[in-house]
């Protein structure tokens, strides 16, 4: 991998600081509607939060594929995490069983941003 | 029949159990012309189908009756239509009550319901299934058949037009069996401004308003992670009202005075709610398209929808059906400092050897450490050692009922003879559940027919 030159090197902050979330359940499947808290935020969502990074967060949690949809009018991200809720619905023995705080789950994730940039 | 003006659109429940107020307030705090209410989850349609199969006279969402009983006067007084899917697997018995409230109100003749079914194939399965519609899991892909001994109800989703047929023909109160949410606040808009039917942007617009307010205040504040801690007024919050115009552009509001907060962010968390993939929202109506919707903060508490694509309805319905899965249940200690979190994993492990020594079958046993990993797993990273007092919840499930019994009794005993510091047993031993699954297939239109009855107070 190509390494950025020194001085420009990224921060990494948590999701929380730069998106907000809601997430809920289809069956099995929880979905994660992740939301820029600016809009010029939403490229680096865009650019950093993949769905294979997303499958990494939740090794171990999430079973089944993780699928991205993306919905720049909103400057939101939609994920899908297939198997992530114990059977789902009413077999789930999950506290979560429906998927509710897969939201703030996410928002634990960290990304590279630029030093520079804009946050609370 | 149509109008030119906006139509005000009021959502008073977004599930069977919500505020109660939450309808009044809809009705008394301002103008509007509709009142949606939905009380179908899933899990609703099921335990309405045991109750129906215990009393013939319920199965449906009973608080719908005196709720009406309190609203009717002023529902009348104000000319507000309602429209709701509270009557469950029951619809008939549900409209009957409601009627019989009209008339004890003095009501009677002022008051039209409009009963919508034809949702509920329970008694066509073998027929259907003889015609060759297989139901097959739309997830699993497996036959029916399967399950055929153990369902217990069976549903298919209808969608806005027969709700349009029963305002048309003069319902005040449309109340229905299994529709779609959405379908319950786009009616009143195909109703009101005389949409067609193959209008997919407008059919898709006013599935996207559906959608926003289905959920009652999880669009007005509740639920909302954006400066969460400054929403006014949370104890009084303003369920949504959506301000449809005839071209199916709209508006999310809510009463002047009310608590909660109508924002951007609000409302876009609120679309992202159980969403697939957003270019296809699949509704009974339309396939609604949610890459090209504009919001825009309008002023306070007013956020302007526009720019709703969609397409063309597809020729099925989502049939939901429900059926006996097995047992499962629930037991919880709470563990104090010190050492909380390592006395709790030590019952966890003296609870599991003693249930591997009955040698009962689960199909599954999940321990969570409620205060430690219940909500984020490992992502919560580990806590402190120090931490005051942790709740261990170990939950199991089975398709006998006799291991799951037996587990409920295994709880108890741990507070005398395992680790010490463990309280909080006072509700008594877990209760067993039974389990009700979900078969989610699909059905083509054409053998479905809704049917609408006009009923008089």
């Amino acid at each position: 991998m190509k390494r950025p030159p020194r001085r420009r090197r990224p921060q990494r902050i948590q999701l929380v600081r730069i998106a907000h979330a809601r997430s809920g359940d289809k069956g099995d499947t929880a979905n994660i509607g992740l939301i820029a808290l600016k809009p010029e935020y939403y490229p680096l969502l865009e650019k950093q939060v993949t769905a294979a990074r997303v499958a990494r967060h939740f090794k171990g949690t999430v079973k089944g594929k993780v699928e991205r949809f993306e919905l720049p009018n909103l400057n939101a991200l939609n994920f899908l995490l297939h198997g992530a809720l114990g059977e789902g619905g009413t077999l789930s023995l999950k506290t979560d069983a429906q998927g509710k705080v897969f939201s703030t789950a996410l928002l634990r994730m960290e990304i590279p941003v630029p030093r520079d940039l804009d946050v609370r | 029949m149509s109008t030119n003006r906006p139509i005000r659109i009021a959502s008073g429940q977004g599930f069977w159990g919500d505020w109660l107020e939450a309808p009044v307030r809809q009705v008394t705090g301002g103008p509007i012309d509709y009142l949606m209410m939905d009380y179908l989850a899933e899990v609703t349609m099921s335990i309405m189908q045991k109750q129906r199969s215990r009393d013939p006279a319920l199965g449906y969402a009973k608080d719908f009756v005196p709720l009406m009983g309190q609203l009717l006067p002023e529902i009348v007084a104000r000319g507000v239509r309602v429209t709701a899917n509270a009557g469950g697997v029951n619809p008939l018995a549900c409209a009957e009550a409601v009627l019989t409230c009209a008339r004890e109100q003095g009501l009677a003749g002022k008051v039209r319901v409009a009963l919508v079914t034809g949702d509920d194939i329970m008694s066509r399965l073998d027929e259907l299934t003889e015609q060759g519609h297989e139901l097959h899991n739309m997830e699993t892909g497996e036959p029916l058949s399967l399950v055929r001994d153990l369902i217990q109800s069976a549903n298919v989703y209808l969608g806005a037009w027969p709700i349009v047929q029963a305002l048309k023909r003069g319902g005040d109160i449309v109340i229905t069996g299994r529709v779609t949410d959405t379908g319950l606040a786009l009616a009143p808009m195909i109703h009101s401004f005389g949409w067609r039917k193959d209008d997919w942007p407008k059919m898709a617009a006013g599935t996207v308003a559906g959608h926003i307010i289905e959920c009652g205040a999880q669009c007005t504040g509740g639920n909302c992670l954006v400066n969460w801690e400054r929403i006014p007024r949370m104890d009084d919050p303003g369920y949504p009202i959506v301000e449809v115009s005839p071209d199916g552009t709209f508006v999310v509001t809510k009463h002047e005075g009310t608590g909660g907060r109508v924002s951007v962010a609000s409302i876009t968390e609120q679309l992202l709610y159980e969403m697939g993939d957003p270019k296809s929202y699949i509704t009974p109506d339309c396939i609604a398209d949610f890459t090209t919707i504009k919001l825009k903060q309008l002023g306070r508490d007013r956020v302007g929808v526009s720019g709703v694509t969609g397409g063309a309805a597809t020729d099925s319905l989502k049939v939901s059906i429900s059926y006996s899965w097995g047992y499962k249940a629930v037991g919880t200690l709470v563990y104090a400092w010190p050492d909380a979190l390592k006395k709790a994993r030590k019952a966890d492990r003296i609870l599991r050897e003693r249930l591997r020594r009955l040698d009962l079958d689960f199909d599954e046993i999940l321990t969570e450490m409620v205060g430690v990993n219940a909500t984020h797993g490992r992502l919560a990273g580990p806590v402190s050692p120090d931490i005051p007092e942790v709740q261990l919840r170990v939950a199991v499930r089975a398709r006998d009922r006799a291991p799951v019994e037996r587990f409920s009794r295994e709880i108890a005993p741990l507070i005398l003879n395992g680790p010490p510091s463990v309280t909080g047993f006072a509700s008594g031993r877990p209760k067993v559940e039974e389990i009700i699954a979900y078969w989610p297939a699909l059905i083509p239109k054409s053998v479905i027919e809704a049917k609408v009855e006009i009923m008089r107070a």
